[in-house]
C-alpha cells in the first residue's frame, strides 16, 4: 500500500510539472494556432537561468521564481516581434519551421553559454529533506512543493480564464481572432502577450524543475515530446486536456516505472498510440476528424 | 529532370505570386534547355569527380548525393504532401542499423543489405505512419517528431540489441553482389557505387513524382478537403506518401552507414531529423532538385563554418530561420524566378 501510495504521489509530482509546461504550449496553439518547438528549449532557458541567478549571483530561490520567467517572456516577446509575425499570415508549417528554427538557436546557444555538462541546484532551505506523511510514507519536501506549485498554476490560470478581463479576451481571439479584431481588441497585442505568456509559464516549470532535475543541454528535448504526449492524449488546444493528458502521462510514469520498468521507456508512446486510435482529437479534444 | 517549372511553380509560401506568373510561359522553354544542359554539366562532372578534384572533396561528395536522397525523399511529404515531418532520421537510422548489423552478423553482399534496409524502413514506415497521418499537419509535425525519438530512445538504451550509445562498428563491407567484383573499401570506388545508385533512386523517385499518385499529392497539398470530396482517401495517399519516402530514406541511410563505417544512435536524433528539413529549406521544397541543391549547401556550409567555430547548429538555425522569413522558395527557387523575370 505505501509503495502504491508513493507511485501516486511521483505521477502527481511529474504531471503537475508536466501540465505547467504542456499548457503553455496549449495556449500558444488555441491562440495563435502555432505549436512552439521551441518550447522545450524556453523551459531548459528557465532552468538554467535560475542556476545561473542561485548558484553563479547568489540569488535565493523565491527571487529567482520571479526574475528568470520575465527573462525568457522578454526573450519571447522579441522572438515574436522579430520572427513569428512574418509569418502568421502564412500556413501553418512555416512557423513551424520558424520555431524550430528557434530550437536549433537556443540549444546551440545554452551549449555555448553554459558548456554541456551537468548542473544542479539545491532547493531552498525551506524546501530540504523529507517529510512523513500519514501513512508512513517518508517523502521529499519539494516533490510536495512542485505538486503545491501545480495547483497554483492551475488555480491561477482557472482564475485567468473565466473570471478576468484579459482572459477572456485571450480566449475571444482563440474562438475567432477576426471577431475579436472587430470588437476592437488589439489582437497584435493579444498574440505577443501570449506567446509570451507560453514562454514564462515553460521557464516557470524550468525553474521549478530545476533543483529537483539535472540541469543539461538534453533537457530541453525531453521535455518538449513528454508535452507533445501531454497535448495529443489530452487534446490540442484544450485547457483540461493539458491537465488530463499530464495527470495520464505522470500515472504512466510513475506507476509504468514501478510496476513495468523494462518497458517504461515505450509506454507513453504506447498510451498516446492507443488515444490516437480510439479518441483522434484526445481525451478531451473538439474538432472532428478529417 | 529541372524541366517541370510549369507545373511545380506552386509552393505553399508564394501563392500569391501564382497569378503573375502565370501568362509567363515563352521564356521557359529556353529556361528548359538550359536546365537540362546544367544537368547534364553537373552529371558529368559528378562521374569524372574522382580523378579531378582532392581527395576530400570525394568524402564530401559522397555525403551530398546519400544526403540529397534523404532530403528528396523527405521532401515527397512536405514539398509534394505538404505535411511537415520532424521524424524523418528514424528510417534513415532505422536503415543505417539494418546494413550495419547484417554487415556485423552475416557479410551479406551490400546490395542484399540495401534491399534489407529499405524493406525495414518501408515497415517502420507504414507502421508510424499509420499514427501520423491521421490528423492535420500541426499533428504531424508533433508525432513525427515524437515517434522518431521514440525510435532514437530504443537504439539508445537498448543495449544489447543496438550497443546503445556505442553504436554498431567493425564491420566491412566485403561483395557487392551480382557477382561483380566491386573494391568498395576504396573512397572513389564506392563514391561510383554511391553515385549510380542515388542517381537511379533520384530517376525512380522522379517518376514517382511525375506520375498521376504524385499529381494527386500535390493536389491533396494544395486543398485536402477537395481531393477528399472528389472521391479520393486523402489519409490512404498521405500514408503512400509517407512509407515511399520512409522506403527511400531507408536506402539512403543504408548507403550511410558503410561510408562512415559505423550507425549510431546520432543517426536517429532529431537533429538528423532536421537536416533534411533544412537541406529542403535551404535548395527549394517546390522542385524535385531542390533538396539536392540544398544537400550539396548544407555538407559545404558545415564543411566551412564547422572549421571556423564550434557553433553549427546556432549558424544553421539562424539560416533557417532567415530563409523561411525571407527566402522561403529556396536557392533553386530564387534563382528560377530571378531568370524568369528577366525573361
Amino acid at each position: 500500500m505505501g509503495s502504491l501510495g508513493l507511485a501516486l504521489l511521483n505521477s502527481l509530482d511529474i504531471g503537475l510539472l508536466l501540465f505547467i509546461i504542456a499548457v503553455g504550449l496549449n495556449i500558444v496553439f488555441g491562440v495563435l494556432n502555432v505549436i512552439n518547438f521551441a518550447h522545450g528549449a524556453l523551459y531548459m532557458l528557465g532552468a538554467y537561468l535560475a542556476f545561473s541567478c542561485i548558484n553563479g549571483l547568489g540569488m535565493p530561490f523565491w527571487a529567482t521564481l520571479l526574475i528568470a520567467p520575465l527573462g525568457v517572456a522578454v526573450l519571447a516577446v522579441l522572438v515574436d516581434r522579430l520572427m513569428l509575425r512574418f509569418v502568421y499570415q502564412r500556413e501553418v508549417t512555416d512557423s513551424l519551421l520558424l520555431t524550430f528554427a528557434l530550437l536549433l538557436i537556443l540549444n546551440e546557444s545554452v551549449r555555448m553559454v553554459w558548456g554541456t555538462g551537468i548542473h544542479v541546484v539545491e532547493p531552498p532551505e525551506l524546501l530540504r529533506g523529507t517529510v512523513t506523511l500519514p501513512g508512513g510514507i517518508r517523502y521529499p519536501v519539494y516533490s510536495l512543493f512542485v505538486i503545491f506549485a501545480g495547483a497554483v498554476v492551475l488555480f491561477g490560470l482557472w482564475f485567468l480564464f473565466n473570471k478576468t478581463r484579459a482572459g477572456k479576451i485571450m480566449r475571444a481571439a482563440a474562438l475567432d481572432r477576426d471577431m475579436a479584431q472587430v470588437l476592437c481588441i488589439n489582437t497584435r497585442l493579444v498574440i505577443t502577450g501570449v506567446f509570451a505568456f507560453g514562454a514564462w509559464l515553460a521557464a516557470l516549470g524550468g525553474v521549478v524543475a530545476a533543483p529537483m532535475r539535472a540541469i543539461d543541454p538534453g533537457m530541453g528535448d525531453k521535455i518538449i515530446i513528454e508535452s507533445f504526449i501531454v497535448v495529443v492524449i489530452g487534446g490540442l488546444g484544450s485547457f483540461p486536456g493539458a491537465l488530463l493528458g499530464a495527470i495520464v502521462l505522470g500515472l504512466i510514469h510513475g506507476l509504468g516505472g514501478r510496476f513495468l520498468p523494462e518497458i517504461n521507456l515505450m509506454l507513453p508512446f504506447v498510451g498516446m498510440a492507443i488515444v490516437l486510435l480510439l479518441k483522434p482529437h484526445g481525451l478531451l479534444g473538439r474538432r472532428a476528424s478529417l | 529532370m529541372l524541366s517541370h517549372e510549369k507545373t511545380m511553380n506552386d509552393t505553399p509560401g508564394t501563392q500569391a505570386s501564382l497569378p503573375a506568373r502565370a501568362g509567363r510561359t515563352g521564356g521557359s522553354a529556353t529556361l528548359a534547355w538550359g536546365a537540362w544542359l546544367a544537368a547534364a554539366v553537373t552529371l558529368i562532372l559528378l562521374v569524372i569527380l574522382p580523378w579531378v578534384a582532392p581527395y576530400f572533396y570525394i568524402f564530401i561528395a559522397t555525403e551530398v548525393l546519400i544526403l540529397g536522397l534523404l532530403a528528396a525523399s523527405f521532401n515527397l511529404i512536405f514539398g509534394y504532401t505538404g505535411m511537415l515531418s520532424f521524424g524523418h532520421a528514424a528510417f534513415f537510422g532505422v536503415g543505417s542499423y539494418a546494413v550495419a548489423m547484417l554487415l556485423q552478423a552475416y557479410q551479406w553482399p551490400l546490395l542484399a543489405c540495401l534491399l534489407a534496409a529499405v524493406v525495414v524502413a518501408t515497415v517502420l514506415a507504414l507502421v508510424i505512419g499509420f499514427f501520423c497521418v491521421r490528423l492535420n499537419e500541426v499533428y504531424f509535425a508533433m508525432l513525427t517528431l515524437a515517434f522518431g525519438m521514440m525510435v532514437f530512445s530504443i537504439a539508445h538504451q537498448w543495449r544489447s540489441v543496438t550497443n546503445g550509445s556505442d553504436g554498431i562498428a567493425g564491420f566491412a563491407v566485403t561483395s557487392f553482389g551480382l557477382g561483380l567484383d566491386v573494391q568498395l573499401g576504396n573512397p572513389s570506388v564506392y563514391y561510383h557505387v554511391v553515385l549510380v545508385i542515388v542517381m537511379l533512386a533520384a530517376a525512380l523517385l522522379y517518376l514517382i513524382c511525375r506520375s498521376s499518385f504524385g499529381l494527386i499529392l500535390r493536389a491533396i497539398r494544395q486543398n485536402p478537403e477537395r481531393v477528399a470530396f472528389c472521391g479520393v482517401n486523402v489519409r490512404a495517399y498521405r500514408l503512400a506518401s509517407f512509407t515511399v519516402a520512409g522506403a527511400f530514406a531507408g536506402l539512403a541511410g543504408g548507403l550511410m552507414a558503410p561510408f562512415l563505417r559505423i550507425a549510431s544512435p546520432e543517426l536517429l536524433h532529431w537533429s538528423m531529423s532536421a537536416e533534411p528539413v533544412l537541406m529542403t529549406i535551404l535548395g527549394g521544397s517546390g522542385y524535385f532538385l531542390g533538396p539536392f541543391v540544398g544537400a550539396a549547401m548544407f555538407v559545404l556550409l558545415e564543411a566551412w563554418i564547422t572549421s571556423m567555430t564550434q557553433a553549427w547548429m546556432l549558424v544553421l538555425g539562424i539560416i533557417l530561420a532567415f530563409m523561411v522569413m525571407f527566402f522561403r522558395r529556396g536557392l533553386l527557387g530564387t534563382i528560377l524566378d530571378w531568370f524568369q523575370e528577366r525573361k
